[in-house]
């Protein structure tokens, strides 16, 4: 049985083809045919076609293993694709050189599991890294940024409600707190597009539904363009416009969240 | 009731395990050199007790300790120590692009990478002494021979603890750094240095304990500090003198080692 992108495939899940929304032609992201094998037999992702516009929300589900951040990460080629394409903001990610290539990452935010923040550093230091892609080494610490850099921390730190542990080293920070330093971080950047692996996971379910908000508030707020994987379906639902299923590598199906089934995805989660 | 405890298990392995004949034969060789080797000391029981009323008037004449040349003494002493502390400066600022050039994931390539741990194994594997030779005979006698082989030194050392350090830090903010469009500069000194800065630290504070000990020897050869007033006052039998500067060492030495534990120790 072929495996086609934007179809819903398995008897499980029983909907019509997607309806991809034509309001923007020009997808902000697009990824086209997508392989990556690690070694000559685990193929982990197949052929993945997907494509987001202009500030959509997708949430990318699927069960472990099934290549969700290997496809994420393929996207600003933290892993380099072993075939396929793709595109960011009229680049072609796969074919850029370095200096291209850090230039696309600058637009686009990514969050990690873990905060990955410097631990030594302060907590207004790290949100300021955000912005290394603009100025280089020099916002290496917050006593050597601008005083406009600084105030943009602040309101990148203010946004996410933690602008008073400014002063704070990232090491004596909360996970929810770390994670939400780490969204800061993500919005100095002034991205367009946010990829964001599991940026909850690591966090309580309070916490995690807490912070899950508010990331997907600020990016709706600034017409950022997301995708964020996910296991946890109730945020998929509450926070996706589309949800992209994986499995085994392949997209299992692609649709609008209203019309996901969510209590009939035993199938995707099956060993 | 109780279970009874086992009263006993499968057999115990042999107390010794029997050699094997390649490992018989290493261990025959190794004793063999070390009484050959022993054999080349002209180990000599008699000439040290003969030597012994020697070194009793050797020791008596140095005491008491001269007192007459304290001022110049703890001078020299000063610009030893200045000597030790500039040459590990110059070291460890040279350590850190050597570091980076030998920290696997950070150099720029395969070939600097190799280069960069050839020099630091070369720096560090040929004695300062004869480091401080090699200076005096190109930059001339004094000082400055001597910074430039405790330079050399603190570089054979630092180097390697720093790259070590660089490869140890968690690669998580690095890749964060990365992926917001960062250079490999940024990553370096937004990422890599702050988190192996405590260890670096503790490194170069090392260094410095060793320079400060090769600082007073470096003199033997002329290359600045103490130790050229240590062999003049020997060499002119003027034990008491020399007895003042072995003192003076000593305080140096131990002055240093303490402050730099105590650093250390704020450090963890
Ligand atoms: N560097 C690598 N070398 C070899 N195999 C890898 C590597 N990275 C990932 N894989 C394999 O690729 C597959 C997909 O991994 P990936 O992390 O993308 O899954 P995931 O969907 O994110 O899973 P999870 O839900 O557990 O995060 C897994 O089987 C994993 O073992
Ligand atoms: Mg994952």
């Amino acid at each position: 049985m072929a495996h086609l992108a934007h179809q819903p495939v398995g008897g499980a899940v029983d909907a019509p083809p997607t309806v991809i929304p034509l309001a923007s032609p020009t997808p902000v992201l697009a990824v086209d045919a997508l392989c990556k094998r690690f070694g000559p037999d685990l193929e982990v992702l197949s052929a993945v076609t997907l494509s987001v516009s202009r500030g959509e929300s997708v949430a990318v589900i699927g069960a472990n293993g099934s290549g969700k951040s290997t496809l994420l990460r393929c996207c600003v080629r933290l892993i380099e694709p072993s075939a396929g394409r793709v595109r960011i903001l009229d680049t072609d990610v796969t074919a850029a050189r370095r200096r291209v290539l850090r230039r696309v990452r600058q637009r686009v935010g990514f969050v990690f599991q873990r905060h990955n923040l410097v631990p030594r550093l302060s907590v207004l230091s790290n949100v300021i890294h955000g912005a290394m892609g603009r100025t280089g080494a020099l916002a290496w610490h917050q006593g050597a940024a601008s005083p406009a850099m600084r105030g943009e921390a602040m309101h990148c730190l203010e946004r996410v409600g933690l602008a008073e542990l400014a002063r704070r080293r990232a090491d004596q920070l909360s996970g929810g707190q770390s994670q939400r330093v780490a969204i800061a971080r993500a919005l100095m950047q002034r991205p367009e597009v946010v990829l964001a692996d599991e940026p909850v996971a690591s966090l309580d379910p309070s916490a995690g539904a807490e912070v899950m908000d508010l990331f997907a508030r600020l990016m709706r707020d600034e017409a950022v363009t997301v995708v964020f994987t996910t296991h946890n379906l109730e945020h998929a639902r509450q926070h996706a416009g589309r949800v992209v299923a994986l499995r085994g590598g392949r997209v299992s199906f692609d649709l609008e969240t209203a019309r996901v089934p969510f209590d009939a995805l035993g199938d995707l989660y099956a060993r | 009731m109780r279970a009874e405890p086992a009263r006993s298990g499968p057999p115990a392995p042999g107390r010794f395990v029997r050699p094997s004949a390649l490992s018989f034969a290493l261990w025959v060789g190794a004793a063999a050199l070390l009484l050959w080797s022993l054999q080349t000391a002209e180990l000599s029981l008699s000439r040290l007790v003969n030597g012994l009323p020697q070194m009793a008037r050797l020791l008596g004449e140095m005491m008491p300790p001269a007192t007459s040349r304290l001022e110049n003494i703890a001078e020299t002493l000063l610009d030893t120590f200045r000597m030790a502390l500039v040459g590990t400066l110059f070291g460890v600022l040279l350590s850190l692009p050597l570091a980076v050039a030998a920290a696997r994931g950070l150099s720029p390539a395969r070939p600097v990478y190799y280069l960069a741990r050839a020099l630091i194994t070369f720096f560090r594997t040929v004695p300062d002494l004869v480091w401080a030779i090699f200076f005096v005979v190109t930059v001339g006698l004094g000082p400055f021979a001597g910074v430039l082989t405790l330079t050399v030194d603190t570089m054979g050392y630092c180097g390697r603890f720093f790259a070590e350090a660089m490869e140890e830090v968690d690669t998580g903010p690095q890749e964060a750094l990365r992926t917001a469009g960062s250079g490999r500069a940024g990553v370096i000194i937004g990422a890599v240095i702050p988190s192996a800065l405590p260890s670096m630290i503790a490194s170069s504070l090392f260094a410095l304990e060793q320079a400060t000990r090769s600082s007073v020897i470096l003199g033997l050869v002329g290359a600045g500090g103490i130790g050229i007033e240590l062999k003049a006052s020997m060499d002119m039998f003027e034990y008491d003198q020399a007895a003042t500067i072995i003192i003076a060492i000593f305080i140096l030495v131990a002055g240093v080692e303490r402050v730099s534990s105590a650093l250390r120790a704020r450090l963890i």
